[in-house]
Parts: C-alpha cells; sequence; structure tokens
C-alpha cells in the first residue's frame, strides 16, 4: 500500500470490498468484472421502474415476470466462472 | 522532572522533620531555657539547600519588566511568552517537554480500587462443554469445586466474626468487672507497666538526669515535652513512665497515633519484607519508612518477641556484625556516598541490605533509583573536587584540631548532629564512576528495553545462552514472552509486528500458555495506563482467535478484567466492557454463569460490585432474555442475602448500562427485583429501591404499567423506613412518578410529599440531596397543580432549604437552584422571586450568588412580566447590591444574573438607567481588574436594552468615558472595554456614535499591535464593524494602516480572530477599493512563514469575492508571472479559495484562468500541480451544469497524468479533481478515461486505475450501467447485456 493511502478511502481496501460489493482490485479478471457489471446492470434494471416498464413491452412480458427474470439472472450472470489455471 | 523535584522537597521537608525529632533529642542533653529553643535558630536567614537548577529562585525577569512598564497597553511580556502554547498542557503541572509522563494506574487509584491486587487469579476451571458425557478428572477443578471453596471461605469469615463478637462482648463483661478492681491496684499496675516499657530511652534519660525530667514535669511552657501533638515524634515521648504521669502512659483512644500501634511482626521483622503494594511509594520517603519500621520504640507497651527487637536496642558492641551496616555491604552493590539517612537509623531497607537480601520488588527498586539520585547529590566531596574548586593560592588547608575527636559510639552518635560525619565502619568506596549501576544488562536479540519491574516477568529472557537445551514447550513460553515484551515495552512498528504473530498464532500457542503469561502482567503493581491499553488489546485479539478455547480460563481473565469496569477513565471502562462482552461471546452464556456464579456471593463487596457490573456486560452482550432465569433464581436466593443483593445489583447495572433497551425487558426485570423491598435484609432493601429507580430512569418516559407492582411496596415503604433506605425508595418514587398519567402523578406526589416535607428537616446531606431531586421529579410532571406547590411545599421548602449552609457546597447549590427552577416554572415568577429577593442582600456571599443565580434562570425562563413595581424595585435594587457587594466572581453568575434581569425587564428599567450607569462609571474607575472588567462586560450585555429605552444620550456619555478607558493596561479589561464599546457601537450606529468614528479608529490602530487573544479579537471586531457599516468616516489612508496591521494579525492563533481579520479585509477593500488592499495582500505572498502565506491568500480570495472576481483576477494572475515559488503558489491557491467561494459565479471566469492552469499543471513543481489540482477540482464543482464542459474536459486531460503521483497530497489533490469531473461530466466520460488501464499489464498502473475506477463506482454507481463497454461472451461464459439494446 502506498503512503498516500493511509488518509482515503482506499486505505481500508478490505472494508471497502466488504461494504461495496462491486469494487475491484488489480488482480480482478476479465470474468470476476463482469459478473459485477452484469449484477449492477440487472439491479439498476429491476430498481428503475421505468426501464422496467420498457423491456417488458419490449419483450412483451409482464412487468413481474421481467423482474423475476432479471433476478434469476444475477445469480449466475456470466454462467460458470472458468477454471483457473494457477490455482 | 518537577515529580523529582517534588519528591526532593519531600524528603528535605522530612529530613527537616527529622533534623527537629533530633534537635529534640538535643535539647534532652541540653537545657532548653538556657539554652535556647529546640529549634536551631542559628541557621535562620541562611538556604538550608541549594537548588538544583538556578533558576528557581531567580524572581522571573519578565514579571518584573513588567512591573515596571505598564504604562503601554501592550500585553505584558509574561502573557506574550507563555501564549503559544497548546491547551491542556499545563494541567498536569509538570509535563516533559510537552509529553505528559507515564502515570502509573496504582497511583490513581483510591483504596477500593486497590482491593483488585487482593484478587488471586485463580487456577484453570474444567470446560464441561469440552468434557462431554466424561466424568472430569480428580485433579481439574469443576464449578463444584469452586462453589465449595466459597461456601468454606464464607463458613471461615462468619465463624471468625462470631467469634470476634464473642470476644468482645466477653472483654465488656470483663471491662465492667475490671473497673472497680483497677482502682484498687492502679499503683501498682502503673509500677509494673513502667517496668515493663523500660528500654534504653529511659535509661539514656536516667543517665542524663532525673533532675530535667522533674523540670519537664513542673509544666515548663515553653517545653517541647508537655505540647500536645505538636509533633508526632514528640508526642510518642509522653509514654515515658514517669511516675507522675502514669496514667498518661495507656495510650487513650483520643491520643492515639501512628506510633501507639502495635508492630505487626510482618512489618518489623526485617526489609525485604515487601511493602504492600502501593504503600511505599517512590513518594513515601525512606525515613518515613524508618520511622514506620520501628514502632518499637513508639508502642513500646507492647513485649514484642526477641527477633523483632529493633536495631535501636542493640549495644554498640554488636553493631557491626549484627546489622547490615552499609559500610559493610560490598561496595560494588552499591553506591559510593552512603546515605547520610542510611548512617542515621539503620532500620530503614538501605538498598544495600535489600540486595543482600534477595529478589528486589519494583518498590523497592524505585525506592533505591530515587534514593540514588539524592545520594549523588549529597555525596562528599572528594578531596580533587574541592581542589577544583578553590583557587590553588590564597588557600590553605587546615590540620584537623587536635582535640577533634570523631564521635565514635553509636549511642552518642545519635544524640550528636545528624549529618554522618562518618562511622568507624564506614569507608568510602573505590569510586568508579565510569560504572552504570542502574542500567539493566542489555536485552538480546533487539528485544525491547527491559523495566526493573519487568525482570519478574521476563527475566527468563535474558539467559539466552540455553535456547537449544529448551523442551518445546518451553521455547513456545519464551516466544509468547519475547512477543508480549515487545508488545509492552517496544517501539510502535515492533508493537504492531508482535500483536499480529500473537493474534495469527493465538491457537498454535495455546489458551494455557498465552494467558498464564499475559495475566499476571496485568496483575503487576506498577502498570501504566498505556501499557494496560495494550495487554488489554492482546486479550482481545486473542480472544477471538481461541474462540471457544477461552472457558477454562474465563474466571481468570474477569479477574484481570473486572477492576477496569469500575476504574476512572472512561476509556478504560468502555475496553472492560468490550473485552467481557467478547469473552461472553467466545465462552457462551453456561461457562459465563459458571465462572462468575460463585463470586456472587463471596464475602468480599469489592468482589460482589465487580461482579454485577460484568454480568451486566454479559447480559448486554449475550441478550437480557437469555440472563432472565438465572437472574431470577439468585435474586431468590435463600442461602444468602449476598446473593440476593447482587442479583439485584446486576438489574440496576443492566439498566444503567443499556438504558431505555431494557423496555422489552422491563416487566421481567421488575418482576425479578420486586420482592426485594420487602427483604428482611436493610441492604437487599435499599439497593432494590435503587435499581428500580435506576429501571425507570432508563426507561423514561414510558413503561409506568411495569411498576404497577411495586408502588404499593414503595409508599408503603416510605411510611415505615428511615434513613438510608428511605433515601433509597425517595429516589425510586422520584424517577417513577415521571412516568404516570396526570391524574396518578398527583395523587401518588400528595401521598409522597408529607414524607418530603418531614425529610426536608434531614440533617443528612445524601438525603437533602435525594429530597431536593424527588422535589423537583414531582414537581415538574403534569398533574401537580400550582396551587397545591404553593400551598403545602413551597413554605417548608423555602425555610428549610433556602439558607446560607446550602450555598457552600457545590451539590447542594446546583440541586437547590435546579429544583426552585422546576418549582417557578410551575408556580411563575412572582411566587419565587418574591420571596428569595431580599436575599440578594444577605451578608453571605455564596448565598447571595445563588439567589442571583435562581433569579437569573426562572427570569431567563419565564420572562419579567409576572414582577410587578414593588418587586422590580426590590430586585433592582437587590441585584445592584449584589453586583456591587461581590468579591469574587469567577463564573460571572452576578454578571449574568444583572444581564438577564434587565434583559426581561426590557425597557421597565429605564427608570434605573441613570442609577446603573453610576455604578457602571464609578466600577470602571476601580482600582480592581477584575471589577473594571465586569463593569465593561456588564456595559455590553446591556447596551441593546438601553437603546430600547431611548438612553442614547447616555450611551453617548458611556461611550466618551470607555473610549478614554482606552489606555487600559490589563488585556483582559482592555478586551472588556473594546467589547463594551463594540456593543454600543452596534446598537446606535456609525453617526450617533461618540466619541465620533473618525477619532474612535486611530485609536484603535495600535491597540490591533497587542498580542492578547480576547483584546485581539474584540478589536478586530469593532475594526471590522466600523469598515463594515462606517468606512466612509475614515480617511483611505487610515484603512490602508490597518490593513498593514491586520496582515500580522493573519498569524492568530485562534480560528476566530483569522476569520474576522480575513473578513475585515473584505470590508476594507469594498471601502476603499480592491486595488490598494490588493497590492498589500499580493505582497505579503512574498513572506516566508507558511500561516501567514495562507490566510493572505483566503483574505485575497475574499477580497475577490466582495469586490467581484474581475477587480482581483488580472492583477492576481499578472502576479503568478513572478518567478517566485511562494508567489505562483499563492496565486494558485488564491485560485482555488476564490472558486470555492464564487461557486457558479465561476463560469465566467473558467475560460480566463484556463492557460494558467494549464500551465500549473504541466510544472515541474509538485506543489504547483498539487494547488492546481484543487483549484480545478473547486472549479468544476462550481460550474457543474452550467456548459463549461470544453474547458473541464480540457483541464482534465491536464490533470489526467498527475494520477501516477505518490505523494500522498498530491495525489489525494488530483483524486479529488478527479472526483469533482464526474460531477461536473458525468461519470460516463471518467470511466472512459479509466478503461485504457483497468487491465494494464503493470500492476503498478492496473492499481491505480482500479483505485480511480473504485472510487467512480463509489460515487456513480448505477449510473455507469449504461457506459460500461461490451463484452465479448467467450465459449461457455455471457458478458453481453443485450437488454440495453432493446428498443421498440
Amino acid at each position: 500500500m502506498q503512503a498516500s493511502d493511509r488518509f482515503n478511502i482506499n486505505s481500508q481496501l478490505e472494508h471497502l470490498q466488504a461494504k461495496h460489493v462491486g469494487t475491484g482490485h488489480a488482480d480482478l479478471n476479465r470474468f470476476e468484472w463482469a459478473v459485477n457489471i452484469q449484477r449492477d446492470s440487472y439491479a439498476s434494471y429491476v430498481g428503475h421502474y421505468p426501464i422496467l416498464a420498457y423491456f417488458a413491452i419490449a419483450e412483451n412480458e409482464s412487468i413481474g415476470r421481467e423482474r423475476y427474470n432479471f433476478m434469476q439472472k444475477m445469480l449466475l450472470p456470466c454462467g460458470l466462472p472458468p477454471e483457473r489455471e494457477d490455482d | 522532572m518537577a515529580s523529582t523535584d517534588s519528591e526532593i522537597a519531600n524528603t528535605q521537608e522530612e529530613r527537616k522533620k527529622m533534623e527537629q525529632q533530633l534537635a529534640s533529642l538535643t535539647s534532652v542533653t541540653f537545657d532548653v531555657d538556657l539554652y535556647g529553643g529546640g529549634s536551631d535558630t542559628r541557621f535562620d536567614g541562611y538556604e538550608r539547600s541549594i537548588a538544583v537548577n538556578e533558576d528557581d529562585d531567580v524572581p522571573d525577569a519578565g514579571e518584573s519588566e513588567v512591573a515596571r512598564k505598564l504604562a503601554s497597553y501592550t500585553a505584558p511580556k509574561s502573557v506574550l511568552k507563555e501564549m503559544p502554547r497548546g491547551v491542556g498542557e499545563d494541567d498536569n503541572g509538570g509535563d516533559l517537554g510537552g509529553f505528559k509522563k507515564p502515570q502509573k494506574i496504582i497511583d490513581r487509584e483510591d483504596d477500593y480500587r486497590r482491593r483488585r491486587l487482593n484478587r488471586m487469579i485463580s487456577p484453570d476451571r474444567n470446560d464441561a462443554f469440552a468434557m462431554g458425557d466424561k466424568t472430569p478428572d480428580v485433579s481439574v477443578r469443576t464449578y463444584a469445586d469452586v462453589m465449595k471453596e466459597e461456601a468454606l471461605k464464607r463458613e471461615k469469615e462468619e465463624t471468625l466474626r462470631e467469634i470476634a463478637k464473642k470476644k468482645k462482648e466477653e472483654e465488656e463483661l470483663k471491662g465492667q468487672g475490671g473497673a472497680e478492681r483497677g482502682s484498687r491496684d492502679d499503683g501498682a499496675a502503673a509500677a509494673a507497666q513502667s517496668q515493663k516499657r523500660r528500654n534504653r530511652w529511659d535509661q539514656n534519660q536516667e543517665l542524663d538526669g532525673g533532675a530535667k525530667k522533674a523540670k519537664t514535669l513542673s509544666a515548663a511552657a515553653s517545653s517541647d515535652w508537655d505540647m500536645p501533638d505538636s509533633t508526632p515524634g514528640i508526642g510518642r515521648w509522653d509514654a515515658t513512665p514517669t511516675p507522675g504521669r502514669a496514667a498518661d502512659a495507656t495510650p487513650s483512644i483520643s491520643r492515639r497515633n501512628r506510633w501507639d500501634e502495635t508492630p505487626t511482626p510482618g512489618r518489623v521483622a526485617d526489609a525485604d519484607a515487601t511493602p504492600a503494594a502501593g504503600g511505599v511509594t517512590p513518594g513515601a520517603t525512606p525515613s518515613g519508612m524508618t520511622w514506620d519500621a520501628t514502632p518499637k520504640l513508639a508502642g513500646t507497651a507492647t513485649p514484642t518477641p526477641k527477633r523483632q527487637r529493633s536495631r535501636w536496642d542493640e549495644t554498640p558492641a554488636t553493631m557491626g556484625s549484627a546489622t547490615p551496616m552499609p559500610g559493610a555491604t560490598p561496595a560494588a552493590a552499591y553506591t559510593p556516598g552512603v546515605t547520610p539517612v542510611g548512617g542515621v537509623d539503620m532500620a530503614t531497607p538501605t538498598p544495600g541490605a535489600i540486595n543482600l537480601r534477595g529478589a528486589i520488588t519494583p518498590e523497592q527498586y524505585n525506592l533505591l533509583r530515587w534514593e540514588k539520585d539524592i545520594e549523588e547529590r549529597n555525596r562528599p566531596l572528594t578531596d580533587e573536587e574541592l581542589d577544583a574548586m578553590f583557587p590553588q593560592e590564597g588557600y590553605k588547608i587546615l590540620d584537623p584540631p587536635a582535640s577533634y575527636v570523631p564521635i565514635r559510639t553509636p549511642a552518642r552518635k545519635l544524640l550528636a548532629t545528624p549529618t554522618p560525619l562518618g562511622t568507624p565502619l564506614y569507608q568510602i568506596p573505590e569510586e568508579n564512576r565510569g560504572q552504570q549501576f542502574d542500567v539493566p544488562k542489555e536485552a538480546p536479540g533487539g528485544l525491547p528495553f527491559m523495566k526493573p519491574e519487568d525482570y519478574q516477568y521476563f527475566g527468563a529472557l535474558l539467559n539466552e545462552d540455553e535456547e537449544e537445551k529448551l523442551t518445546p514447550e518451553e521455547q513456545k513460553e519464551r516466544k509468547i514472552m519475547k512477543l508480549l515484551l515487545k508488545v509492552k515495552n517496544g517501539t510502535p512498528p515492533q508493537r504492531k509486528t508482535a500483536l499480529r504473530q500473537l493474534t495469527d498464532k493465538a491457537r498454535e500457542f495455546g489458551a494455557g500458555p498465552l494467558f498464564n503469561r499475559i495475566l499476571p502482567l496485568l496483575m503487576q503493581p506498577t502498570l501504566e495506563d498505556q501499557e494496560r491499553h495494550l495487554l488489554v488489546k492482546v486479550i482481545d485479539r486473542v480472544l477471538y482467535k481461541l474462540d471457544e478455547l477461552v472457558r477454562p480460563f474465563v474466571h481468570k481473565i474477569l479477574v484481570v478484567i473486572e477492576p477496569l469496569l469500575i476504574d476512572e477513565d472512561y476509556y478504560a471502562r468502555v475496553e472492560g466492557r468490550e473485552i467481557i462482552s467478547n469473552l461472553s461471546k467466545a465462552a457462551g452464556l453456561a461457562t459465563m454463569i459458571a465462572a462468575m456464579r460463585p463470586d456472587i456471593d463471596n464475602i468480599d463487596e469489592y468482589v460482589r460490585n465487580t461482579t454485577a457490573r460484568a454480568f451486566s456486560v454479559v447480559a448486554s452482550a449475550l441478550g437480557i432474555p437469555a440472563l432472565l432465569p438465572f437472574l431470577k433464581a439468585v435474586c431468590q436466593s435463600k442461602k444468602s442475602w449476598q446473593a440476593r443483593h447482587t442479583g439485584i445489583k446486576i438489574v440496576q447495572q443492566i439498566a444503567i448500562l443499556i438504558g431505555c433497551a431494557v423496555l422489552p425487558h422491563l416487566r421481567s426485570l421488575v418482576e425479578i427485583i420486586e420482592h426485594g423491598l420487602n427483604d428482611e435484609n436493610q441492604k437487599v432493601r435499599t439497593i432494590t429501591a435503587l435499581s428500580l429507580a435506576a429501571l425507570a430512569e432508563a426507561s423514561a418516559p414510558y413503561g409506568i404499567e411495569s411498576f404497577d407492582s411495586v408502588l404499593k411496596p414503595l409508599w408503603k415503604g416510605i411510611r415505615s423506613h428511615r434513613g438510608k433506605v428511605l433515601a433509597a425508595f425517595l429516589k425510586a418514587i422520584g424517577f417513577i412518578i415521571p412516568l404516570m398519567d396526570a391524574i396518578y402523578a398527583s395523587y401518588y406526589t400528595k401521598e409522597v410529599m408529607f414524607i418530603l416535607i418531614r425529610e426536608f428537616q434531614s440533617p443528612d446531606e445524601e438525603m437533602k440531596k435525594i429530597v431536593l431531586k424527588v422535589v423537583k421529579q414531582c414537581v415538574s410532571t403534569e398533574g401537580v397543580e400550582a396551587d397545591y406547590i404553593r400551598s403545602d411545599i413551597l413554605p417548608e421548602f423555602f425555610r428549610n432549604f433556602w439558607v446560607r449552609r446550602m450555598a457552600l457546597d457545590r451539590r447542594n447549590y446546583k440541586q437547590l437552584v435546579e429544583t426552585t427552577v422546576e418549582i417557578a416554572n410551575k408556580v411563575g415568577v412572582a411566587d419565587i422571586v418574591g420571596r428569595i429577593v431580599e436575599d440578594l442582600k444577605d451578608e453571605s456571599e455564596p448565598y447571595r450568588r445563588m439567589v442571583m443565580e435562581t433569579i437569573e434562570k426562572v427570569v431567563a425562563n419565564l420572562g419579567a412580566s409576572d414582577i410587578d413595581a414593588r418587586l422590580e424595585e426590590l430586585l433592582i435594587d437587590g441585584i445592584l447590591y449584589a453586583f456591587q457587594e461581590q468579591t469574587s466572581d469567577d463564573a460571572n453568575v452576578m454578571l449574568n444574573g444583572f444581564g438577564a434581569v434587565v434583559n426581561s425587564l426590557g425597557q421597565r428599567v429605564k427608570p434605573y438607567l441613570p442609577q446603573i450607569c453610576g455604578t457602571i462609571k464609578w466600577r470602571l474607575n476601580n482600582k480592581s481588574a477584575k471589577v473594571r472588567q465586569q463593569a465593561a462586560d456588564l456595559i455590553s450585555r446591556i447596551a441593546v436594552i438601553m437603546t430600547q429605552c431611548h438612553e442614547e444620550q447616555l450611551m453617548g456619555h458611556l461611550g466618551v468615558v470607555l473610549y478614554e478607558y482606552l489606555g487600559e493596561e490589563y488585556p483582559e479589561v482592555l478586551g472588556s472595554i473594546l467589547g463594551a464599546l463594540k456593543a454600543i457601537v452596534n446598537v446606535i450606529g456609525m453617526t450617533k456614535m461618540t466619541p465620533p468614528i473618525k477619532d474612535l479608529l486611530p485609536r484603535l490602530t495600535p491597540i490591533l499591535k497587542n498580542r492578547h487573544e480576547k483584546v485581539q479579537e474584540n478589536c478586530i471586531d469593532l475594526v471590522g464593524r466600523i469598515a463594515d457599516r462606517g468606512a466612509e468616516f475614515v480617511p483611505a489612508r487610515e484603512w490602508m494602516r490597518i490593513c498593514f496591521e491586520l496582515l500580522e494579525m493573519l498569524k492568530a492563533h485562534k480560528k476566530g480572530i483569522r476569520r474576522a481579520t480575513v473578513n475585515t479585509f473584505g470590508y476594507i477593500a469594498k471601502a476603499i477599493g480592491p486595488q490598494d488592499v490588493l497590492a498589500t495582500l499580493l505582497n505579503n505572498l512574498k513572506v516566508q512563514e507558511r500561516q501567514n502565506r495562507v490566510c493572505t491568500t483566503v483574505a485575497i480570495a475574499i477580497v475577490a469575492e466582495t469586490c467581484s472576481p474581475f477587480t482581483v483576477l488580472p492583477a492576481l494572475m499578472n502576479e503568478y508571472r513572478v518567478p517566485e515559488l511562494n508567489v505562483q503558489n499563492g496565486v494558485l491557491k488564491s485560485l482555488s479559495f476564490l472558486f470555492e467561494y464564487i461557486g457558479e459565479m465561476g463560469k465566467d471566469y473558467i475560460y480566463a484562468v484556463t492557460p494558467l492552469l494549464e500551465d500549473a499543471l504541466m510544472d515541474r513543481d509538485l506543489v504547483h500541480r498539487q494547488t492546481a489540482a484543487s483549484a480545478v477540482k473547486h472549479m468544476a464543482l462550481g460550474v457543474a451544469g452550467l456548459g463549461c464542459e470544453d474547458a473541464l474536459v480540457h483541464l482534465l486531460n491536464y490533470v489526467w497524468p498527475n494520477i501516477f503521483e505518490t505523494s500522498p497530497h498530491v495525489i489525494n489533490a488530483v483524486m479529488e479533481a478527479i472526483e469533482g469531473m464526474r460531477v461536473a461530466l458525468g461519470p460516463a466520460l471518467v470511466l472512459n478515461y479509466c478503461l485504457q488501464g483497468l487491465f494494464h499489464p503493470a500492476r503498478k498502473v492496473r492499481e491505480v486505475y482500479w483505485k480511480i475506477y473504485n472510487s467512480l463506482y463509489i460515487g456513480a454507481q448505477d449510473a455507469l450501467v449504461a457506459a460500461y463497454p461490451i463484452l465479448e461472451d467467450e465459449e461457455n461464459n455471457i458478458f453481453r447485456r443485450p437488454e440495453l439494446a432493446m428498443f421498440i
């Protein structure tokens, strides 16, 4: 950790990660980041009712179904994580 | 340093006492009447000792200087000198160069708290959970064992008490019978006694001659012998069994002093009996100990066993061999010059003797260390040293006179001077001054310094040679010890790593070895606050890791942690609670209860008290419901009242600890304790009532229904109880009544009131306070009518409480004022003020002050509209009297009272104003500075009312008077005078002010130089006010002069002054145009002092804000061309402040300053870039949403390359600038800047970019959803987000 980090929010990276799940770090890989992006996106869709309504019309589904689908997709948004070579 | 000095002072005191005693010995030999008094007058007028550092006695040069030139109105030099000091430094008397001296915990503890040291760290206990179904081994201590032990202990205590009681009874019986017999054989007994108490002193006196004795007896008033109790040393001589005074020889109770005490064997036996913990601090001087240790001399009445014979009794012949004379101690173990004290009274545990006798305790070590220090100073001078001191020529070394014989017989030596001229056994030891005796052996292997107190615990670390031979167990122990030592005494980094290692390896080390090492350290008597904090922290961390392994050690830990719960230090208490809470979470409720149950009915009140507190913490940690069944059982214990008492106390502590969170469990808690109100034991009844009070206080204003069941016993109880119990019951009632509905409150108040009124007369202080409090609580509830209070309470209340005596005790005083104010809220101003207004003329000042404070509060609360003309007259008259008669008013009670009354009377004071002003004028001329100051303060309080009364002429007059007093020499007074002038100027305005502003302001200019804070603050306020409202009355030249003075004020310590100064710059600039002011300020950017420059930049920004930025920016930007670092940075900083202050006005100037910022952001100098970045931040935040995106993107391009800076301030400024950009340009744009580096091959780069990404994410997570890049799918992972592509 750098000396400069002592003063700002990044000084407690662990704490930060715990508090804001979507924050990242230098060792984050493509898959993990993408998962965060997907979850954030679905959370955002579910959170903004007008967007949800828009999707519902576009897909010809009920709003409730759309919401349910999005929530379900948040479980494994990108499928199973790829096998890691290093460990 | 200071504490050493005070110790030295103590010793000197002690020695003087001893000298006096010895001098009184001399007067045994010489006739006092002939040779003068006991005290030696020969040395009067001489310095008895030489100050260690010379400046001690030299009167402060600064002060005398002040005395000489007080003609000017600057602050006294002494004040100036001590001005730039932090707060709180002089609180602790002597500080070591600004650092607080580490303080031992034991030094600030009282006797009760010290009882923690009496507790034993009990052996480990069986962990029932770990055992499973197995029967525990016989050798382990189970819960049953512990309970059995406790029961035994209790039984023993009870038996002992019985025995004592019986003995006492017998003695009483015997005493009655003996009294008759006593008169018969009185003479015989006296004779026998005199035989018994004969000791060497008697012989001595007899040798010296019976004549003197007779003389003494013939009541020679001048003699010391008959003076009762003059000094303890003398008093003991009364025990001399002279025939005529046989009666005196029996030590009567009243004359008992410590000399009469029967010597306890442990004390006298020998020096290595460890002094009781804390009993002998270094402050207790060795000589004090000596006399303590020889009660033999004093309490000669008890024949003591041979072994305890004091060394005083021994004949000179045996001395050399029998007693460890200092001379006989090995020289190496001891310093050169042996103390004179040690030489005279051999019973002192002289350090040499201590060394001889084995293990040295920390206290002894301190004693030794300190004593050695003294000895160093009093060491006899050697010939060489004398040679060095005196000139070689003109002096001659004389031989001692032939008749001089050194005193060789120790018995006589005592009678001679107390100085140690040298005993035959004493030789000056060989000097080896290079040797340092008290430097401990170097700790090996990078271990921190070990204090002597630590040897006991860490001594094993010193011999590291046999490391290889150790078993693994021992090696583990050793490792723990090393880590603990590092935590305790090491440097912060050492401490940190050690703490981490201890935590990480906690399970590996095991609970046993860890706690066996840590806990004894916490019981160390010389522990300091910081050390305790660190060790407690270790326990906390280790607890977390060990979890259930901690179970067998719960009680041990509690023994050392419980005392923290009653520590006077708040943070210690919090720390203690935290540990116990963590402990209970780790060990579980069952273990906690099993560990603490035996202590609940411990015989020691201290143990029960701390246990109750600990239980309350457990309850708050594990939830009250879990503990309820246990509490119920304990509170109903039939076996001992102690258990019931503790159980109920636990409930009280729970209420105090968790406050309103008791509400859900209130009913069950009340039900658990309610039967205690009728308990057979008085203490249980008291604590029950107190617990109810605590519960009611915690649950207020809810929960009355839970108390229904206790109302009857409480109200019944107050009729049948007296004293302490009654006080507790009343307290409970006082807290319950406010919870009630109005009707009930009124009924129950009436029920309790007659008891309260009866107790008004109670002489008991505690009762008084409680009664006052209950009256306050009753009166303030809704249902109690004013008429009832007026008729039933007031007469008795005022008769009993409004008496002078109540004003003397601080707590009574406060409580009485509060209660009276509360009553006034119900019955109105007139009733209360009418009753006490006469007392404003009372002769007792504290009482007058109490009356004044009450009137002030009542009037401030309720206004003065109820006060009729007659009362008004009385009131003003009384207030004037009280104000004039006050001698000391540190809390400004009189002043505040005066101000409050005048302000609430408003225009009605008009008739009295001339009189008041007369008083003020007279007092402004008073000799005492305090009086002058108060008079001036009073003006500033009543100025507003004076204008309301249209007394402008009078105010003008006062203005002139104040103006004349501007030469005041006391800064406090001068500050008040300026404040008064300010108040007058504020209300009558610039035009009507007398003296006219154009005369007043030039008079203020020199005062601005004054460095006293109060003067500065008031002066700058006044000047600022004039600059704001009446700048046109003063020529521009004068304002410029003031500008120069103001620059100095930017350095002031107080923020308020700096702020006022900066604001004044703004006003002046507005008045005379920014050009000149700005020029002054820009010049000031060249000064060296940072603080000054910072304030100047603020002032520039303020000027820009008040006079519009365009008047300032050109000159400011021009100044940036000066090729000087400070100036350029100052300009940038000004810009930063400027854009912060002008906010969205910045949109008009952003394009103007962009080139300058470009340049600054590309500068080589870090500070340039840092300051420019913060300017960019403020600018971006100011113009967000105002359409300046083009300029901002341009600036962001210059800011961005700085993200790799490592200097903390720079990187912070840069990050904040980027945050600002996020707000102004939107997160999507910043994300696009970010994306390029998130997966950079270089880790360093990635780290920085992720840092930016994270703050972006935290700031605007939702907005990023639309801006995330499109990721391509991989073979079995879907990364695309097709929803965003949908459209209708």
